[in-house]
């Protein structure tokens, strides 16, 4: 139990200090934060995903456009306040996940991936359809108005989106914490590990791992609901097949079984694009190439897989009497 | 007879862990050797080691040459073809397409063509399911194709790894038949490995026994027969 | 009627294009169970280099024969490179190597060749227009050549003693060893002519869709949907399962959809497949190993 304490507690200075963060930085820097915040939580599905269940999603890009639209169009075409559009989104992107999943997942790991590619590739195509352009906006999209701080709280709106995101963000923490660490967690594992043994002690293969997609889809369209929020704009084009496959780079890099590791997954998608920018309109693509390449090569369980094996060695060191 | 085939101190496994533990043993030129054990002892195991297709240490000649650190695709164009377990049957493909590739290596056409032949006298099954997928064969059909493709190698050294393998007993007397005819007119040297000990050893000259890695009765195959070991653990009288 | 088999032959010529991708992402599927989401990023940069000897003033059929062999070089450096070393690692690994490789590539196009749309001349021409006006000279030219060289492929595996070596390795590589065959070039091979024949599909299509660095992103797309609809070990299913999803690509985007959510169709296509028959039309059972 010790480990767990231990892990808790680090959740909560990590809190700690992204909640400080909050009073100490200016706008600009509180966007970034927040949006470090909305892909950590997008890149938290994909490893609900990939690491407890050992499937890929290619396309999670996809469930990111859902939840933002599912937001942008309650918010822009029926007023409605931004908090109370977070469930209809998570429910709108689980659906989808729901629907898109039950049949690819009953093959093996390959299936998903080549069904979300297509999904990815597919979205912003419908996004843009004219025949929905009443509700989507078409190639133009949407815009919101900027949410408000409540109860005439002494704080400006950036402040008070990137304390909502981090509230939510850390929900959706505990949410998947929660989730892989309990009965439906470990039915999870096991079917990642032996899939048929788990499948010979009555667990439900296709019933597992479809749930685990939906649960992974509605986290990475909560996400997308949150950048809404932030953003106050959507447009097709924010969604392409690039934005699934950086969030793949997210949970690779953050390390694909490491819950704590979709934080910094979030933090490389924030800032990494941003460095790369400035040295050439095609680095993003090159540098990203190449680092999935090298972290496939070197360091497969990501930053999170080499922290956690820090940890272990940290305290191996500090009881040597065990 | 000189031997064709000699292994010194042969170590061999699948991970770290060895299973062949150091072994020593020869082939004879145009002898057949049975390689006997139980389930488990490393019989499977020193064949492909043979072959270079798992972990390997030690010293392997073959007529005079070193093949230990060869590839396999290079031991078999040394000549030895191997009929491994399961038989290695390419089920997708024909029977005709098994065969030629088993003379993959080979460039005369003529005697190629000649060598068909002759495995279609020994193998008449084959010659009626020539076009046929490999899959639709009977076990026994494999188990003669599977032949059939490693001797079109034209092998100094043939390796059967269990060809009597769930086959009825009938087709496994018949196969056991031909492997003698095969011996005797082709030149061709056998090493077999056997869990049916007394087949085997109606059809070699020579014999060793394999226990957990380690060779422990070796010796003509009559002198085999009398030991007391294996008379009592494989022949069952 | 007239609209509908002006829709079809259309659709036949762009699903022959569909058939040579799938075709390339099925040979590599039935040698090394991973599937090269590359292919279509590396048919693409083939595309760059012919669309460059042109430009250098190379003829068309000669600059389209130096990029085919070119593609095939590249095939068998990127096996060599990037896909040995994962062979038999988990899917995420391979899933993850080829995605970093067609970033790269499509990063590389754009910076070397620019982001910029070009055009891509047709070496077929006609002054009159064909079989009544049905389809364009660059159409018929385009599925013809492209069925000459699935022909040639097919004749390549079906008849020669390297085909059906390449063959066996794909099933069962241990037995291909045994019988002398040296398992690890006919991969090479494989690689090679895969990336060879995405060359060809890349040139034949870019005077149609003119060339960036994001041709052939929809294209892999229609492939997918193609070599699932044909089964996904099934080479013959790839070519057959390719025209048949070019064809239902035309008439959904003209009758029933609209040209804007063509895509769409692909991952229809896709979903209806894996619902339906998960196997394709001539794949064998999907089985998975314990």
């Amino acid at each position: 139990m010790t480990g767990n304490r231990s892990a808790l507690g680090g959740a909560l200075v990590v809190f700690a200090v992204l909640l400080a963060l909050a009073f100490v930085s200016d706008s600009y820097h509180l966007f970034q934060l927040t949006m470090l915040v909305v892909y950590a939580v997008a890149v938290l599905g994909m490893v609900v995903l990939t690491g407890y269940n050992g499937q890929i999603s290619l396309g999670q890009g996809a469930f990111f456009a859902i939840g933002s639209y599912a937001t942008a169009i309650l918010m822009a075409n029926y007023n409605w306040p931004y908090w109370a559009t977070l469930p209809v989104a998570a429910a709108a992107s689980a659906l989808v996940g729901f629907l898109i999943g039950f049949p690819a997942l009953r093959l093996g790991g390959l299936y998903l991936a080549l069904t979300t590619f297509a999904l990815a590739v597919a979205v912003p195509q419908v996004l843009k359809v004219d025949a929905l352009s009443g509700l989507t906006g078409g190639v133009q999209g949407l815009t919101m108005d900027k949410a408000e701080p409540p109860f005439h709280l002494p704080l400006t709106g950036d402040q008070w989106i990137y304390l909502f995101t981090l509230g939510v963000g850390g929900l959706m923490f505990l949410l998947a914490w929660n989730l892989t660490r309990g009965r439906i967690g470990r039915a999870m594992m096991a079917v990642r590990e032996q899939s048929t043994a788990a499948e010979a002690m009555g667990v439900s293969l296709a019933g597992i791992k479809t749930r685990t997609f939906a649960v992974s889809a509605m986290l990475t369209g909560v996400a997308g609901a949150l950048s809404s929020i932030a953003v106050q704009f959507v447009a097709p084009d924010s969604f392409n097949f690039f934005l699934s496959i950086t969030l793949f780079v997210g949970l690779v890099v953050g390390g694909v079984d490491s819950i704590p590791g979709a934080l910094f997954g979030g933090a490389f998608i924030e800032f990494v694009p941003n460095i790369a920018n400035d040295i050439s309109k095609a680095a993003p693509g090159v540098v990203y190439g190449a680092i999935l390449i090298g972290f496939m090569f070197l360091m497969p369980r990501g930053v999170g897989g080499l922290l956690a094996r820090a940890l272990r060695r940290g305290r191996k060191l500090a009881a040597p009497a065990e | 007879m000189p031997a064709l085939l000699e292994a010194r101190g042969l170590r061999a496994g699948y991970g770290p862990p060895d299973v062949l533990h150091g072994i020593d043993f020869t082939v004879e030129e145009g002898g057949v050797t049975a390689l006997l054990g139980a389930n488990g002892a490393g019989k499977s195991t020193t064949l492909r080691a043979l072959c270079g297709m798992i972990r390997r240490a030690g010293q392997i000649t073959l007529g005079g040459a070193r093949i230990e650190r060869a590839a396999t695709e290079e031991i078999v164009r040394r000549g030895v073809g191997h009929v491994p377990d399961g038989r290695g049957t390419f089920l997708e493909l024909t029977v005709e397409e098994n065969l030629r590739l088993g003379a993959y290596t080979r460039r005369d056409r003529a005697g190629v063509a000649a060598d068909m032949e002759r495995m279609f006298g020994y193998f008449p099954r084959l010659k009626e399911r020539y076009r046929q997928q490999a899959g639709t064969l009977s076990g026994g059909e494999q188990q003669m194709l599977a032949i059939a493709r490693a001797l079109l190698v034209k092998p100094r050294l043939l390796l059967l790894d269990e060809p009597s393998f769930g086959l009825a007993p009938l087709i496994v007397r018949e196969i056991f038949h031909i492997l003698r005819r095969i011996n005797a007119e082709e030149r061709t040297s056998i090493l077999v490995v056997e869990q049916n000990a007394s087949l085997a050893l109606d059809l070699a000259d020579h014999a060793f026994l394999l226990e957990t890695g380690r060779i422990v009765v070796s010796g003509t195959a009559s002198a085999i027969r009398q030991d007391e070991t294996v008379r009592r653990s494989y022949l069952g009288y | 009627m007239i609209g509908l088999l002006h829709q079809i032959s259309s659709g036949i010529a762009s699903g022959a294009i569909y058939a040579s991708v799938s075709l390339a992402l099925v040979m590599i599927y039935q040698a090394t169970h991973h599937v090269n989401f590359a292919q279509g990023e590396m048919a693409t940069l083939s595309t760059f280099v012919a669309l460059t000897l042109i430009h250098a003033g190379v003829p068309f059929w000669g600059a389209f024969v130096i990029t085919v062999v070119l593609s095939f070089g590249l095939g068998v450096a990127v096996e060599r490179v990037l896909m040995r070393p994962v062979m038999n690692a988990p899917v995420l690994t391979s899933v993850g190597v080829f995605i970093g490789l067609l970033l790269i590539i499509n990063a590389l196009d754009g910076w070397i060749f620019g982001f910029t749309i070009k055009s891509f001349p047709s070496p077929f021409h006609s002054a009159h227009p064909l079989l009544g006006g049905l389809v364009s000279p660059h159409e018929l030219g385009e599925t013809g050549l492209t069925v000459v060289v699935l022909t040639l492929v097919w004749l390549f595996f079906r008849f020669t003693p390297l085909g059906l070596a390449m063959r066996a390795a794909a099933h069962n590589p241990s037995s291909a060893r045994l019988c002398g065959i040296n398992v690890s070039r006919m991969l090479g091979l494989g690689w090679g002519l895969a990336a060879a024949i995405g060359a060809a599909a890349g040139i034949m299509v870019a005077p149609v869709v003119f060339l960036d660095p994001n041709m052939m992103s929809g294209i892999l797309l229609y492939a997918f949907a193609g070599a699932l609809l044909g089964g996904i070990d099934s080479p013959l299913g790839a070519v057959i399962g390719g025209f048949v999803v070019g064809v239902l690509e035309n008439i959904f985007g003209a009758y029933i959809v609209g040209t804007e959510l063509k895509l769409t169709v692909a991952l229809i296509i896709i979903v209806a497949v894996l619902l339906v028959k998960p196997a394709g039309l001539l794949g064998r059972a999907v089985q998975v190993r314990v």
